[in-house]
C-alpha cells in the first residue's frame, strides 16, 4: 500500500490520473472501517486532507458550492444551516460529534451508499456533483451521479470537487429512523420540502436516490406517492414492509411539520 | 513510511505501515496506550483524541493523515499526579468502573467544556453520544461532567 498526500487540487488530479485505481480518503469514517476490518487493501490511497481547494463553501450568483471536504460539523453551523436547513438537520443525525467532525459530504457522495444521510436533502435541492479530472470539469445531477448501491459515474481519473445547488429557500425538513438517536445507520430517512411543489427523497429504501415531486394540491396523496416510489430490501436493520410503512408515516409527519 | 506527529506538545516520529490507523500508531509505535482500542469502527469513542484541536476517533484517522499534525491524547491532559479537572471530576464522582471507556469520555468532556462552559443535560448527552460505557449507566458520568463544568 502507498499513501499519496497531494497539497493542491492540481497535484491531486495529476496523481489520480496516474493512479486511476487509487482510493480517495477524506474523513476516513467509511474507508478506515474497511481497512481496520481487512475488507479493503487498495494499492494506492489518495489522502485529500491536505488539498485546500476541497474545504469550505462559497456562494456566487445565488449558487451554493459545498466543497467535497465540507464536514457534517461544518454543515450544521448556522450560516450554512439557514441556506440548506434539511442538510443541516441530516448532518446532526450523522454518527456522533467525533464522526461529524471528520465525515464529509464529498465522502458521503463518493461512498454512494443508499443510507447516505446527505443524499436525500441534496436531492430535494436538485444538487449537482462537480467531478474534476485533468481533462476538465463536468457537473452531474445527483440523481444521475449515483448509479446503484455504492456505485457512481466517477471515472478512474476523476475526483469529487464539490456539490452545487441553488438554495430553494423552501421550507424543508429531514427525518431518520433508527434504534437510537446517535450512531445510527438509517433504517429509513426522508427529506421533504414544500415550495412551488412538494418534493421528497429518501434513504435506505432504494438502491439509488429518487426524487418524488407533486403539485402542492396533492398533499393528501403525497405520502402514498413517496411510499410507492420506494424499492427497499429486507436486511439486518429492517424489513422492506416496515420501511415502506415508515416512509408513509414520516412523509405525513414531515408535511405536518412544514404545515403544508 | 515515516511520519512526524506532534503528540502532547512533543515531536515524535514513527515508522508506520501505510494502512494503519492513528490509534495503532499512538498505542503501538509511539507509547501512548491511553487511547483505547475497542470497536475500530468509530462506534465506541474509546479512542477519542484531539487532532489539531478537533475531537476525532483515532481509529478512523489514517496514521499517514496525521503526518505533520498535532494530537492531544488523554496522557497530555494532566501533569503526573496533578490531574486535569475533568479527570479529577471523574475520580471524585466515581464515574469509572472498568475504566476502559474513561479516556475517551474524558477527551469528549474536555472538548465539550472547551466549547460550552456550562452545558445543559441535553448538550452533555449529545456531546457524549459517541462514547459507549457498558458499566456505569452514565449517571455518574453526567455528575462528573457537571462537576467539571462547575470546577472551572
Amino acid at each position: 500500500m502507498e499513501v499519496l498526500s497531494p497539497h493542491s487540487l492540481d497535484e491531486a488530479l495529476r496523481l489520480k490520473s496516474e493512479h486511476p485505481d487509487a482510493l480517495p480518503i477524506q474523513g476516513g469514517t467509511d474507508v478506515m472501517v474497511a481497512f481496520n476490518f481487512d475488507r479493503s487493501r487498495p494499492e494506492v490511497v489518495l489522502n485529500l486532507n491536505e488539498v485546500p481547494e476541497l474545504t469550505g463553501w462559497s456562494r456566487s450568483n445565488g449558487e451554493l458550492r459545498l466543497g467535497a471536504g465540507l464536514t457534517y460539523a461544518d454543515a450544521m453551523r448556522a450560516e450554512l444551516a439557514s441556506l440548506v436547513p434539511a442538510l443541516a438537520e441530516a448532518s446532526r443525525t450523522v454518527g456522533s460529534p467525533q464522526i461529524r467532525n471528520r465525515g464529509t459530504i464529498g465522502g458521503n457522495l463518493g461512498t454512494s451508499s443508499p443510507a447516505g444521510d446527505a443524499l436525500p436533502p441534496l436531492a430535494i435541492e436538485s444538487a449537482e456533483v462537480e467531478c474534476v479530472s485533468v481533462r476538465g470539469v463536468r457537473r452531474v445531477p445527483l440523481l444521475e451521479f449515483v448509479t446503484g448501491v455504492k456505485r457512481n459515474v466517477l471515472a478512474g481519473d476523476e475526483l469529487i470537487a464539490a456539490v452545487c445547488l441553488q438554495p430553494s429557500h423552501a421550507p424543508q425538513t429531514f427525518m431518520k429512523i433508527g434504534p437510537r438517536n446517535a450512531m445510527v445507520i438509517a433504517v429509513v430517512s426522508l427529506a421533504v420540502s414544500v415550495g412551488d411543489e412538494l418534493r421528497a427523497s429518501f434513504g435506505s429504501a432504494a438502491p439509488r436516490p429518487v426524487l418524488v415531486t407533486a403539485p402542492r394540491s396533492d398533499a393528501g396523496t403525497f405520502a402514498e406517492a413517496v411510499a410507492a416510489a420506494a424499492a427497499p430490501i429486507d436486511d439486518v436493520r429492517g424489513t422492506s414492509r416496515y420501511r415502506v410503512h415508515a416512509l408513509r408515516v414520516l412523509t405525513e409527519r414531515a408535511l405536518d411539520r412544514l404545515a403544508a | 513510511m515515516r511520519i512526524s506527529i506532534r503528540v502532547n506538545q512533543a515531536d515524535h516520529e514513527a515508522d508506520c505501515w501505510e494502512g494503519e490507523s492513528l490509534l495503532y500508531a499512538l498505542r503501538e509505535k509511539l507509547g501512548f496506550p491511553g487511547s483505547k482500542n475497542a470497536c475500530e469502527q468509530g462506534e465506541c469513542g474509546s479512542c477519542s483524541v484531539l487532532l489539531d484541536g478537533t475531537l476525532v476517533c483515532a481509529c478512523l484517522v489514517l496514521a499517514a493523515q496525521a503526518d505533520g499534525h498535532d494530537v492531544t491524547t488523554v496522557e497530555g491532559l494532566g501533569d503526573g499526579d496533578d490531574l486535569h479537572r475533568v479527570q479529577q471530576a471523574f475520580v471524585d464522582a466515581g464515574a469509572v468502573q472498568c475504566g476502559f471507556c474513561t479516556p475517551g469520555l474524558v477527551m469528549a468532556t474536555v472538548d465539550l467544556l472547551a466549547h460550552s462552559a456550562a452545558p445543559s443535560d441535553d448538550e452533555i448527552r449529545e456531546a457524549l453520544s459517541g462514547n459507549l460505557c457498558r458499566c456505569t449507566g452514565y449517571a455518574k458520568i453526567f455528575d462528573a461532567v457537571r462537576a467539571a463544568a462547575e470546577a472551572r
